[in-house]
């Protein structure tokens, strides 16, 4: 159970209706045919003789240069005014909100953060969560996938409905029975709450990962598979000799949203996990921020921010790439 | 999906990997050991879809006719919870406010997306420049940019947003601290966190229209207005009714902006839905009257879904 489960409600039919439009390369694909000097002479609306009319450029282009001052100031002065207000004293932050630079910049509110608000066990929880979230996200589409896709047994289609059906009910309809099963698990009758578990299984319950997997799976030559079983490879020797090393593509988007996803999961955890030395640092900052001063509020919000960040502007290609098939909030 | 797969499969490659297979396991082909290692994959899925969906969804409707309190065995108490719940006046309240919430939503997050994404697929320099600054907001977690907003919202001259807007004589306004301001001051959030996600897809589709359409319409003489309004928007109208629904799914289970920057004041202005069964199970400690509400939420969501689906199927085919 991640933030993303509030779409996939959705997503599944924008992923089937996927499956009705012709397969078109993602879109980083095309853009890297860019041709020289890094201008994309792929066509849009606008044709290359339309970009040379004066009426066009005359308003397209400070249409183009007003949006980016736009979103820039909406979507990263925003971040920059918190990485500056992490490091400025509060009664400047109070005082002087539009100060360009501290006037003594306090580096050290990032240290007290870490150790004297816990943030740096916030986020070693919340590492720690994700961690295990994404494996067992994937280890359940993989796997699932492969009997689904490549397999076939007989009851494969019962379970890729009941999986399936999953992607259409709102999250909130399990949330309470969820919170109830995880206090006594049926049968084996554990309790759950504020450990790790009772944020890492139900993270396997992801359906749109699954069905991203079958539908990746089921594009595999099965040619592919016959050859291989004529050479006496097991269903365990396919999976991971040739669908797991064949299927990195699909593994890297699903495994990216994962941990974008999981990182950003509120309601869930904070139902789940109690115990506030366990809590991630999502819930953690909710609960402390009332009661902390504002300079070491905005650093830890700095730290919080800082690690999925990173990884999005590292990994953007694939993020990109994969937000064609996510909901909204991926 | 599938061209990427294509590309994938060089027969060399295949080759290769049949080639590294060991030959010892030629007897586990078929029988017995062959079903059991079949079903051995659907062992992790069964397991976890079961405990953690499957049950929980069905334990959801079954403890909405419960009374329970965790301690003693539950009690079916009939259609009791849910008879409670509508005799709350909050739940009104709440249902009023999501729906606000969910409306706003729509007027100032719908379109916003769109035209940028429209706009941002006419770049022909910078556009990965404008995608990532586009998409930063989403990437950062909801909780950060709640509690800064919440800052940013401070009543008074000295917040961040009046301050801004005293510079061009505006202001001060109320923001959360005003019932009628709070649900469109938390709109904005969530928009802010949201609409980064919405234009990525829009992109992903306007790259994905065929470009002979555009140079059909041209070699037509259509005017620029003429090629958005005749061969854009038809070719943009299923992901735009998808995710319309996506948006109002999605608002309509609203939890975080109300519960960390307004726990649903002033005067339970912002008291979502979904806020209300946070509060049933986890405050009042009434889990049946708070599975009683998921489920009629769940019912509601549903019926919206179906009739939307089913209304917009005859447009968007045309």
């Amino acid at each position: 159970m991640t933030v993303d489960q509030s779409a996939p409600s959705a997503a599944a039919p924008a992923g089937r209706a996927g499956a009705d439009v012709p397969p078109s390369p993602p879109p980083h694909r095309r853009r890297r045919a860019a041709g020289r000097g890094g201008v994309d002479d792929r066509r849009g609306l606008l044709s290359s003789a339309d970009h040379q009319r004066p009426a066009v450029r005359r308003v397209l282009t400070p249409l183009q240069l007003v949006m980016f001052l736009i979103v820039f100031a909406l979507s990263v002065l925003p971040l920059l005014w918190l990485a500056k207000s992490a490091i400025s004293p509060t009664q400047e932050i109070l005082r002087e909100p539009f100060r360009l630079w501290p006037s003594d910049p306090q580096w050290a509110n990032f240290a007290s953060a870490w150790s004297e608000l816990g943030v740096g066990r916030y986020l070693w929880n919340t590492v720690v969560l994700t961690g295990g979230s994404v494996f067992f996200q994937m280890l359940v589409a993989t796997t699932l996938g492969f009997g689904i896709a490549v397999l076939r047994p007989r009851y494969s289609k019962a379970v890729y409905g009941a999986v399936l059906s999953t992607l259409l009910l709102p999250p909130t309809v399990l949330l309470i029975g969820l919170y109830l099963t995880i206090l006594d698990v049926p049968l084996v009758g554990v309790n759950l709450q504020s450990t790790v578990w009772s944020v890492w299984l139900p993270a396997g319950v992801h359906g749109f990962s699954v069905l991203l997997c079958v539908r990746f799976f089921e594009g595999i030559p099965r040619e592919l598979f016959e050859a291989a079983q004529i050479d006496g490879a097991g269903p365990w020797a396919i999976f991971r000799r040739i669908v797991l090393p064949m299927s990195k593509p699909i593994l890297t988007v699903v495994g990216l949203l994962g941990v974008m996803a999981s990182w950003k999961d509120f309601l869930w955890p904070l139902i789940a996990i109690p115990d506030s030395g366990a809590q991630p640092i999502s819930v953690a900052l909710a609960r402390i921020a009332p009661f902390v001063q504002e300079n070491m509020l905005f650093a830890a919000l700095f730290i919080a921010a800082l690690p999925p960040v990173l990884l999005f502007i590292v990994f953007q290609k694939h993020i990109v790439a994969g937000a064609g098939f996510s909901g909204l909030k991926g | 999906m599938t061209s990427v797969v294509t590309e994938r499969t060089p027969t060399a490659s295949a080759e290769a990997a049949t080639a590294a297979l060991p030959r010892r396991r030629r007897w586990r082909r078929v029988g017995l050991g062959h079903a059991l290692q079949t079903f051995a994959f659907f062992v992790p899925g069964l397991l976890i879809f079961g405990y953690f969906a499957w049950w929980p969804m069905v334990r959801s409707v079954l403890l909405s006719f419960q009374d329970t309190n965790l301690v003693s065995d539950p009690s079916w108490v009939g259609l009791e919870n849910f008879a409670n719940i509508l005799a709350d006046p909050l739940l009104w309240r709440a249902v009023v406010n999501t729906l606000t919430f969910a409306l706003v939503s729509l007027v100032i997050g719908f379109p916003l997306p769109l035209f940028l994404a429209t706009v941002m697929n006419e770049l022909r320099r910078y556009g990965g420049v404008f995608r990532v600054l586009v998409y930063v907001p989403a990437a950062v977690p909801p909780v950060v940019a709640v509690l800064l907003w919440k800052w940013f919202y401070e009543p008074g001259g000295d917040g961040v947003f009046n301050r801004i807007a005293g510079f061009v004589g505006l202001g001060p306004f109320p923001w959360l601290e005003d019932p009628s301001w709070a649900i469109p001051s938390l709109v904005l959030t969530a928009t802010w966190t949201a609409a980064g996600g919405t234009v990525l897809i829009y992109l992903a589709s306007l790259t994905a229209i065929p470009t002979e359409l555009y140079d059909a319409a041209e070699v037509d003489g259509a005017s620029i207005w003429r090629r958005v309004w005749h061969v854009t928007l038809p070719q943009m109208r299923g992901v735009m009714l998808i995710l319309l629904l996506v948006q109002i799914i999605a608002t309509m289970q609203t939890f975080i902006e109300p519960y960390v920057m307004t726990d649903g004041g002033p005067q339970d202005s912002t008291v979502t839905v979904l806020l209300l069964i946070f509060r049933y199970a986890f405050v009042y400690g009434d889990y049946g009257g708070a599975a009683a509400l998921s489920v009629m939420l769940a019912a509601v969501l549903a019926v919206v879904s179906a009739v939307y689906l089913r209304v917009t199927r005859t447009w968007s085919q045309s």
